[in-house]
């Protein structure tokens, strides 16, 4: 049983950031519910990347909380700047899978491998078993008679539906998916939102950075607009997106985004 | 002439073990050191990465031979008396170790940071991440420059003739002194360095063929 079964799966409060002098994040606060898909939508520079590699701590956060399932992530306890030790982040990344715009496969391991790596070393799991799982995931999305090939004989599209499959192999309890369309070919688009709706509809907690604005709207339980560094707007997709929006921050970036992609 | 090389052939080998064995010594102990002070230099805290940076530095400043007489000759000023053998293993290993360094900290350097951060991501340890990946990407970069570095041990320790060593060098010269045979025996001595260090580097193109992450 998990510490909280009724708060929030993913919350974040109050995080704050800076590189050097520049204030990446600034209190920033929002909450995951189990099941839930939570698409954080803003301009470049407005923090959004940074906020979801704090959740899985690739970045530290210099006050604030994030807890997952209860736990705080990073630091021993919220009130304190120390780090957990090298061991325990480990084992709490684990329980967060995260894709990556670049991919980021393995490029000396298989399809199959690049799955297989974390159920061996990080969940123990036989070969026998980590190579069962793979093949499940691998057809799951699409690429089961691509297991044994390496990411350079794979297309954008393939690799990153491979790196989802490496991110959800590991039952993680919540997916972070930064702006995982943003390298590809648009018609390579397609093949990999296929796989994260089915995903979603499966009921697997997402927290997701994109400019894939319809993608957002039709996916997502709720939409956060982020502008420099703190949140500007969140609520339902209907209300974000749609034609009646108070905010002016947000209506200029939907206005600049629309005018953009026509 | 030839008679002569034949004669002397044995001593020859002698001096060939001895010159294959200085060198698998000091290949080895600096593959060991260097990879070790290279991870220091990457992943270490800032002093750490201090004294590696001031170590690599120093040593790759100063000529070999001179490295080779400060170790036999002038560290027993400060109580460290060592056998020629090891004085002059000791001074091939710090050059080469501090080879090996730079060769490591370029290697890993060249791994894409994406890379740590997809295996950190997935929840390995920092030793694992460099086990399962940052090393078998890196080994491919380190290889090349590497074996070079093995074939310039071969060639370098040619140097510990000076310390009255008999290795290959230091065995012709003494053949070459009793038969005033010069030329046919530098021939013979350069024709042996130059096969070990042909052999290493088929051997180094067969394995960076075997480490490539694209099949032909």
């Amino acid at each position: 049983m998990s510490a909280n079964a009724n708060a929030a799966l993913l919350d974040v409060r109050d995080v704050s950031k800076a590189f050097g002098t520049v204030e990446v994040l600034r209190a920033v606060s929002l909450e995951v519910n189990r099941g839930e898909v939570v698409s954080v939508i803003g301009p470049s520079g407005s923090g959004k990347t940074t906020l979801l590699r704090c959740v899985n701590f690739l970045e530290s956060y210099d006050s604030g909380s994030i807890r997952i399932d209860g736990k705080e992530v990073g630091y021993r306890e919220a009130g304190t700047r120390q780090r957990r030790s090298e061991r325990d982040l480990a084992a709490m990344r684990a329980e967060t899978g995260m894709v990556f715009q670049s991919f980021n496969l393995f490029p000396h391991l298989t399809a199959a491998g690049n799955i297989m790596l974390g159920l061996r070393k990080v969940r123990g799991k036989s070969d026998a078993e980590a190579s069962q799982i793979a093949e499940h995931w691998l057809g799951r999305v699409g690429l089961a008679h691509k297991a044994d090939s390496l990411p350079a004989e794979l297309s954008g599209g393939q690799q990153q539906r491979v790196g989802i499959a490496r991110a959800v192999a590991m039952e993680p309890k919540i997916l972070l998916l930064d702006e995982i369309t943003s390298a590809l070919d648009p018609e390579l688009v397609g093949e990999v939102l296929a796989v994260v709706r089915s995903l979603a509809e499966d009921g697997m907690t997402m927290l997701m950075v994109t400019h894939e604005m319809a993608f957002a709207r039709d996916a997502s339980s709720r939409i956060v607009f982020m502008a420099d560094g703190s949140v500007s707007a969140a609520g339902p997709p209907a209300e974000i997106l749609g034609t009646e929006i108070k905010n002016e921050r947000l209506r200029n970036f939907l206005a600049r985004f629309r005018a953009s992609h026509f | 002439m030839l008679g002569q090389i034949l004669y002397a052939l044995p001593f020859l080998a002698q001096g060939f073990a001895l010159t294959l064995w200085v060198s698998l010594l000091v290949v080895v102990l600096s593959l060991i050191a260097g990879v070790l002070m290279g991870v220091g230099l990457v992943y270490g805290p800032v002093p750490l990465r201090w004294a590696v940076r001031i170590f690599s530095d120093t040593i790759r400043g100063i000529p070999i031979l001179v490295l080779i007489f400060f170790v036999y000759y002038g560290l027993p000023a400060v109580g460290v008396h060592l056998q020629s053998f090891w004085a002059a293993v000791l001074a091939l290993t710090l050059f080469k170790t501090a080879q090996v360094v730079e060769y490591l900290r370029g290697a890993v350097a060249s791994i894409p940071k994406g890379q740590s951060e997809a295996a950190m991501a997935i929840g390995l340890t920092f030793r694992q991440r460099l086990a399962y990946v940052i090393f078998p990407q890196a080994f491919r970069r380190f290889l090349p420059p590497w074996i070079n570095g093995v074939t310039d041990a071969v060639k370098g320790s040619a140097l510990v003739s000076l310390l009255g060593i008999t290795d290959l060098m230091q065995a012709i010269n003494q053949v070459i002194g009793r038969t005033y045979e010069a030329m046919p025996l530098y021939i013979f001595g350069a024709l042996v360095y130059f096969a070990v260090n042909y052999a290493l580097s088929l051997a180094s193109r067969r394995l960076e063929r075997r480490f490539s992450f694209i099949r032909e």
